[in-house]
């Protein structure tokens, strides 16, 4: 799985990369390519549709980066956004309920529950070491009880016996009272295949869930599914409540649009993945290694993602020279705000310095807008050069005429400067510290006082 | 499931298919009440299509016919319907064509392939059904001789369509069991040998090796046969279609395609792609578990049914 999907995307982005400096109109132009090269993969239209604006909205928002060209920060974003898409984190089936913990298998004719029920019963059993029961919901199918019977003594795990007539969800009632009473720690309750729009058969796995309460139901798909995945996924969320997706045949040679579709449509982490026919072919899901399968440009990302490291490192180490030897100036302080705002304020400044997050929150609530940027900007740059290289000489003659010039009151010119006083105080403070800049979290809280920035 | 009521074939496909049908040409209505064929509106439909699992290639041609005829003319929805319908029409009517069985050849051989999961077992237990209506005796080789409990669905299949079933153990080779179900059927003169065959991945050469194994023992018997050798496609399915249809092709020689489960929310639209491109015949599509819900391929209800029009060719 994926490999085409890879080398596909692989094409759009060497393209991109052999062509240096970028225009808005060649990332368009990639994009288009990529839209292709997901549907293609069978990846469903409206998580194209979502995954395109996301990275075309990144891409322009974002500054590239030094040493690194524009196309390497197009990847990384595509790249950021296909781990988005695909969860990050690898998650295990859910047992945290008291046992005989029901778990739940459901999705539509043929796509493999018989056979995931069997080898998560057989995973269970020997890598978590629990005693597992199987039973077989499925009254309808031809053989689907004897299918489950003969898969459950391959893998060793004790089968439900039949007894014929009885129907789905006192099947399930027996299930349970039978683990409860043998001691079993998980059942896994295998159903018949149900088409979405099948009201009856729909209505009977609600009532089986009812029944029996399963902390996990997981909705098995076939990773061959094209654009139906939407509606399946969909269905079988909202209808039955799924809670993760096991993925069958991902052995094959499918593009993986269905692995990729189906967490965007029902949040649904992707639990297992059904690697063949055998009983012992299943895995666990890791989102993050999938993305830079899919994408098969780790290098690329992990370049990216040292250029973002090393020019955190290099503005701040230069702005701490200049502390360290005193010669901050209102100029300087004028340059960072221009910085700021070409850098896309204080939005983009916030998205392109990883770790300042956690200041957005802090800044918000002290009034450090883009506006009040704009503004201090404008006091400063009514003084003049004289004034800004040496503050000391603004006396109340000069504030007024300042104030008048930027069209603020003179309180305002007042609290820069008083900020501008104690900045300077905080960058001695800092020039202690070592390696930290002015853009860490603790300088930044520094640099506002505490009743906050004027209006 | 148990489908009770007894309904014409061609209600229960226009059923399943305006089922199926019923998001795209609710999209379609939306977009077009009577307005000019534009670029954007040119781009919405295509992106109908390409919901439809058409494919991007397959959606962008339709569409640019489309745009040939009537592009910028003011157009209500049901013209764009119609229009659709007819482009889709031209590209289905070729390939929709009957499975035609000869039974002077006792037996005419066939064969059914396809990935696991498609419906193969299925819809051989509904065409053995339909043959023996129609008057043929039917002989049924349970060739899946690696599944768990597949020998004994097809069985139930047999008893279902009351014909009988050759099969043998668990783990034999699916190709001794098809020559002996061949010499079987000669022996005893029947009309139609259907035989089953475990489902497998395209992409896996050594599963598909043994395909081709089954067919050239067939052969050893009948050099003509296998006569037909069907590949069966879940209309789930996206473009990994594709790659199936080319990959069972060069290992067992395709003659024709089944589409399954038209009766669920998928479309099936793939179907229009391989149509243009491999030309290969569409003889039936399954839309349901019972035992008649097996229809012929018929382009212009498939094609009206998938554009949202009320089929009024046949009653
Ligand atoms: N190659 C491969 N085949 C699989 C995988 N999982 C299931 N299968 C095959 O897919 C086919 C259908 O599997 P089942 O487990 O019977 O599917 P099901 O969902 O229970 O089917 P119904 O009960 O009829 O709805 C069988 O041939 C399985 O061997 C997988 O991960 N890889
Ligand atoms: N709704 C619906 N279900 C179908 C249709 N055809 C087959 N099925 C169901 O799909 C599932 C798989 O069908 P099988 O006939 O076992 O498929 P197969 O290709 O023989 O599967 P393997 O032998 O395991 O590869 C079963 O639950 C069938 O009842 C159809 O046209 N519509
Ligand atoms: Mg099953
Ligand atoms: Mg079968």
């Amino acid at each position: 799985m994926f490999e085409s999907l890879q080398d596909k995307l692989g094409g759009v982005f060497s393209r991109l990369t052999r062509r240096g400096a970028l225009k808005e109109s060649d990332v368009a132009e990639a994009m288009r390519e990529v839209r292709v090269a997901l549907l293609e993969a069978d990846v469903a239209l409206p998580v194209v549709r979502d995954f395109v604006r996301k990275v075309q909205e990144q891409a322009v928002g974002t500054e590239v980066l030094r040493g690194i060209n524009p196309a390497q920060q197009v990847i990384k974003i595509v790249h950021d956004e296909l781990v988005a898409m695909l969860g990050s984190e690898q998650e295990p089936i859910n047992l945290r309920a008291n046992p005989p913990v029901p778990v739940l298998m459901v999705g539509l004719q043929g796509s493999g529950k018989t056979t995931t029920s069997a080898k998560l019963a057989l995973k269970l059993t020997n890598k978590e070491n629990k005693k597992v029961l199987l039973a077989s919901l499925d009254v309808y199918r031809p053989a689907a009880q004897e299918q489950l019977r003969v898969l459950g003594e391959q893998a060793g795990v004790k089968v439900l016996p039949v007894i014929p007539g009885q129907m789905p969800v006192d099947i399930a009632k027996r299930a349970m009272q039978a683990g409860a009473l043998q001691g079993y720690d998980v059942v896994i309750l295998d159903t018949a295949g149900r088409l979405a729009i099948d009201e009856a058969l729909m209505a009977e796995v609600v009532a089986v869930k009812a029944a029996v309460n399963p902390a996990e139901i997981l909705l098995v798909v076939d990773s061959l599914t094209g654009q139906d995945a939407v509606n399946t996924g969909k269905i079988f969320k909202d209808r039955v409540g799924i809670t993760g997706i096991a993925l069958t045949r991902v052995d094959g040679d499918a593009r993986g649009g269905a692995a990729l579709s189906m967490r965007a449509v029902t949040g649904c982490p992707i639990k297992l993945l059904g690697v063949g026919e055998k009983i012992d072919a299943l895995d666990d899901f890791h989102p993050a290694r999938v993305a830079s399968r899919i994408l098969g440009m780790g290098d690329v990302v992990s370049l990216v993602e040292k250029a973002a490291a090393t020019i955190e490192k290099e503005d701040a180490e230069k702005l701490e020279q200049k502390m360290l030897k005193g010669q901050f100036d209102l100029d300087d302080l004028a340059k960072q705000f221009r910085q700021m705002r070409k850098m896309g304020g204080m939005d983009g400044l916030m998205a392109l310095l990883p770790g300042v997050g956690k200041v957005k929150k802090q800044m918000a609530e002290s009034n450090i807008n883009d506006q009040m940027l704009a503004r201090q900007e404008a006091i400063i740059l009514s003084m003049t050069r004289k004034e800004r290289r040496k503050p000391d000489v603004l006396n109340g003659s000069r504030r007024r005429r300042i104030a008048a010039g930027a069209g603020v009151q003179v309180q305002d010119v007042n609290r820069l400067l008083k900020q501008f006083q104690q900045m300077a105080q905080v960058m001695k403070k800092m020039g202690k510290l070592q390696k930290k800049g002015a853009m860490s979290p603790q300088a930044l809280r520094n640099l506002i006082p505490p009743q906050g920035y004027g209006r | 499931m148990a489908d009770e009521k007894k309904r014409g074939w061609l209600g229960r496909l226009r059923e399943g298919l305006a089922r199926t049908a019923s998001n795209l040409t609710g999209g379609i209505t939306a977009i077009f009440t009577k307005k000019k064929l534009d670029d954007e509106t040119l781009e919405n439909l295509e992106e109908l299509l390409i919901a439809a699992d058409l494919g991007v290639g397959a959606a962008s041609a339709v569409t640019k016919r489309l745009a040939s005829t009537r592009y910028n003319k003011e157009i209500s929805a049901e013209e764009v319907k119609e229009a659709l319908a007819e482009e889709v029409t031209k590209i289905l009517a070729p390939v929709a064509l009957p499975l035609i069985i000869d039974a002077s050849r006792k037996p005419h051989v066939v064969l059914v392939t396809g990935v696991n999961g498609t419906g193969k077992t299925t819809t051989i237990g509904k065409l053995a059904h339909r043959l023996r209506q129609q008057g043929h005796s039917v002989m049924m080789a349970a060739g899946d001789t690696f599944r768990a409990a597949a020998i004994e669905q097809l069985q139930v299949w047999g008893e279902r369509a009351g014909v009988p079933v050759v099969s043998g153990a668990v783990g034999a080779d699916a190709a001794g069991l098809a020559f002996e179900a061949l010499q079987r059927a000669k022996a005893d003169s029947i009309d139609v040998l259907l035989i089953d065959t475990a489902g497998r991945l395209q992409n896996k050469a050594n599963l598909m090796a043994e395909l081709t194994k089954i067919v050239r023992v067939v052969q050893k018997l009948d050099p003509t046969a296998p006569h037909d050798t069907l590949l069966v496609l879940d209309a789930t399915t996206g473009q990994n279609a594709h790659s199936q249809v080319d990959l069972f092709r060069q290992a067992a020689n395709i003659t024709g395609l089944v589409m399954t489960k038209l009766d669920g929310t998928a479309r099936g639209g793939v179907m229009v792609a391989l149509a243009e491109r491999t030309k290969l015949p569409i003889h039936m599509v399954g839309v349901g578990e019972s035992i008649d819900d097996l229809q012929p391929f018929d382009a212009l209800s498939f094609a009206r049914s998938l554009a949202g029009l009320a089929d009024e060719t046949v009653s």
